[in-house]
């Protein structure tokens, strides 16, 4: 038996799932979760299904914060195009989700990549400041430009309909949202194994570097803002469809904020971090509800409280995560699996 | 005619005001972004800090106006070297992205602490100086504006002064040209970054008080530390000089905008031009009026 993992070949070194446990370890995940909608509540298939949607969004902006370096604190910005896109092509235009959504994600992802050309010239810091400008802008657009948008009342969005059957129940949409998460994964990490993938982390670590040895930082930076962009769209619209109204508020800089914490606490430059970070942020806010909630008998006017507890819980995490485990879950996840690989002979 | 040139000046003079605010929390932000290279996203929340605990200890303690503005500053100096010394320098030599977030969180957390300690409606300073407005060729002056100006002013003049002469500003000009140097010639880097964010704390917190006085105080005061960000870009991030003049361009810029374009586009003009603003002057001039144009080598 041998002590370790060695590869003698490169088709099995370049294998996403190396191990036989590895891959029956996915299996018995993946029947779980095709099974979940079975044994709980209406409320947890509620939350799991935004977990899906994060995931893909958050998939979106690791792939462009996490792999190729160009900070962005617009992502929530530009869930808000992908989801107005599909809103209106659905309600003006009558156009179904099928082809709605693709065409959302096309859209966001050329808005993307206008606001990624400051990324050209700057970077760091200052491109943060750029992306915080984009949020502010389209923000503004969509509240103001009230015969497209409808303003601040928001859009009334029809559920999605595949022959006939209507996805109009958080357990109908469970596997339609299933499908979308596990297509973002999937795709996400196969974007790595690609040219295109390997020129982004290129540029992640030293761009000047990348552009000696011929990688155009034209080229990559925008296609990265628009790949990235494209997942935020998709994301966007299927959020529009799954909750069937959307309305400005739920598009501030509060997003953007939320779906970094996502990719930091999980692990930047890591899809599986990522996953882990969805699910994390998704679940605390709900757990600190859950929480304040049975306080509520010993403290009267907890519930005025509510959103201030939650931020506050999500503030102090994200600070913890950030000084005692920079990397996030995902390191967390590799040291576990360490640990265990060559368990009990791990000397 | 006459009419659109007082127009013009009243929307001009108001863009001054607003904008000695901006310089001030501009002139905060450079100062920690200058010595320890942290985009701090907080400043807003330092600002509303200091509004906070003005408004507390004057309505609820009963302290003359005068002496809770001076324990407000003593309280947020505390406030920022406590702020340093916990949170921020474990993340010396951290990843941007991981110093951004801790900024962000710091100031969801603050927020948040706020709202739990002082609730969420507005709440009004008691009137300490007179609501009548003063004529002044032709234009109405609201007596806290002048105030305001002239103290933003003063506080920018003693900043000057004080990074000009004193040692202790002298040292952080130094840490901040070069840590390396300051380092050699006996400096103590960490009290330096900590005497940063004390002296930016300060100075938000003063920008915190003069905006209360006008407008109220209440959680959306925070969005102020937002707006800084066009302010700084314009002047160059690393100039002190440059946030003082970026604050009152923008201040005077936003209110043009707002009081010309607002009747075509339908409002809220006013939130937005300083942003778009903020592109444009990337896209031609990254590095601002007067920043250190960044030359990378490998």
């Amino acid at each position: 038996m041998p002590c370790g993992l060695f590869h003698n070949r490169y088709r099995t070194d370049e294998r996403i799932f190396q191990t036989i446990w590895a891959r029956s370890w996915l299996t018995v995940f993946g029947l779980f979760v095709l099974s979940m909608p079975f044994f709980v509540t209406d409320y947890i298939v509620y939350v799991t299904n935004t977990i899906f949607i994060f995931i893909v969004g958050a998939i979106g902006l690791n792939i462009l914060t996490g792999f190729t370096g160009q900070i962005s604190i617009g992502h929530g910005a530009f869930v808000a195009v992908g989801a107005y896109t599909s809103a209106i092509l659905t309600t003006k235009l009558g156009l179904s989700f099928w082809i709605a959504l693709p065409i959302a994600g096309f859209f966001t992802a050329l808005i993307g990549m206008i606001f990624g050309i400051p990324s050209l010239r700057v970077k760091g810091l200052y491109l943060v400041i750029a992306t915080l400008a984009a949020q502010f802008i389209i923000e503004y657009t969509i509240i103001h430009w009230e015969n497209l948008t409808n303003g601040i009342t928001g859009i009334f969005v029809p559920s999605p309909e595949l022959f006939g059957f209507f996805f109009n129940t958080d357990k109908k949409f469970y596997y339609l949202l299933l499908a979308f998460a596990v297509a973002a994964v999937a795709s996400g990490r196969n974007i790595f194994r690609t040219r295109v993938g390997r020129a982004f982390i290129a540029v992640r670590d030293r761009d000047i570097a990348a552009e000696i040895v011929g990688i155009s930082l034209f080229k990559y930076k925008l296609l990265a803002f628009a790949i990235s962009s494209f997942y935020a769209g998709v994301a966007g619209s299927l959020w529009g469809y799954y909750t069937n109204v959307i309305t400005p508020e739920h598009f501030t800089i509060v997003l953007s904020i939320d779906y970094l914490a996502m990719i930091i606490v999980g692990g930047l430059g890591s899809i599986i971090g990522t996953v882990f970070g969805v699910i994390f942020i998704t679940i605390l806010p709900e757990l600190l509800t859950t929480f304040s909630l049975l306080l509520k008998s010993t403290f009267g006017q907890i519930t005025t409280l509510l959103s201030a507890i939650k931020g506050l819980g999500f503030g102090v995490t994200v600070i913890l995560f950030l000084i005692f485990e920079p990397e996030g879950l995902a390191e967390i996840w590799r040291r576990i699996r360490a640990y265990w690989k060559l368990w009990p002979f791990s000397y | 005619m006459t009419g659109n040139i007082s127009f013009f000046l009243q929307l001009f003079l108001t863009g001054m005001v607003v904008g000695s605010i901006y310089a001030l929390v501009a002139l905060g932000f450079v100062l920690i972004y200058k010595s320890t290279s942290i985009l701090n996203f907080a400043q807003g929340e330092l600002l509303m800090f200091g509004a906070y605990v003005c408004l507390a200890l004057t309505v609820e303690l009963n302290i003359p106006f005068i002496w809770s503005f001076l324990l407000t500053l003593f309280f947020s100096f505390a406030l920022g070297a406590l702020l340093e010394r916990t949170i921020l320098r474990p993340m010396i030599g951290e990843s941007i992205i991981s110093v951004i977030m801790i900024t962000i969180a710091l100031s969801t957390v603050m927020r948040s602490l706020i709202q739990i300690v002082w609730g969420t409606e507005t709440k009004v300073f008691p009137p300490t100086f007179s609501e009548e407005p003063i004529h002044f060729l032709g234009l109405f002056i609201a007596e806290i504006h002048l105030y305001s100006l002239s103290f933003a002013l003063i506080c920018v003049a003693l900043f000057g002064l004080f990074f000009k002469f004193s040692s202790a500003g002298l040292a952080m000009r130094v840490t901040a040209f070069d840590q390396q140097i300051a380092h050699t010639m006996g400096i103590n880097i960490k009290r330096i970054f900590a005497l940063a964010w004390a002296i930016s704390a300060i100075v938000s917190s003063i920008g915190g008080i003069i905006l209360g006085n006008i407008n109220g105080i209440n959680n959306l005061l925070a969005h102020m530390g937002l707006k800084v960000f066009p302010c700084v870009i314009l002047g160059g991030l690393d100039s002190i000089i440059g946030a003082i003049v970026g604050g009152f361009l923008i201040g005077i810029l936003e209110n043009l905008a707002g009081g010309y374009l607002d009747p075509i586009l339908g409002g809220g003009v006013k939130d937005v031009a300083p942003y778009v603003f903020l592109v444009v002057m990337l896209m031609i001039k990254p590095y601002g009026l007067f920043g250190k144009v960044l030359i990378e080598r490998l």
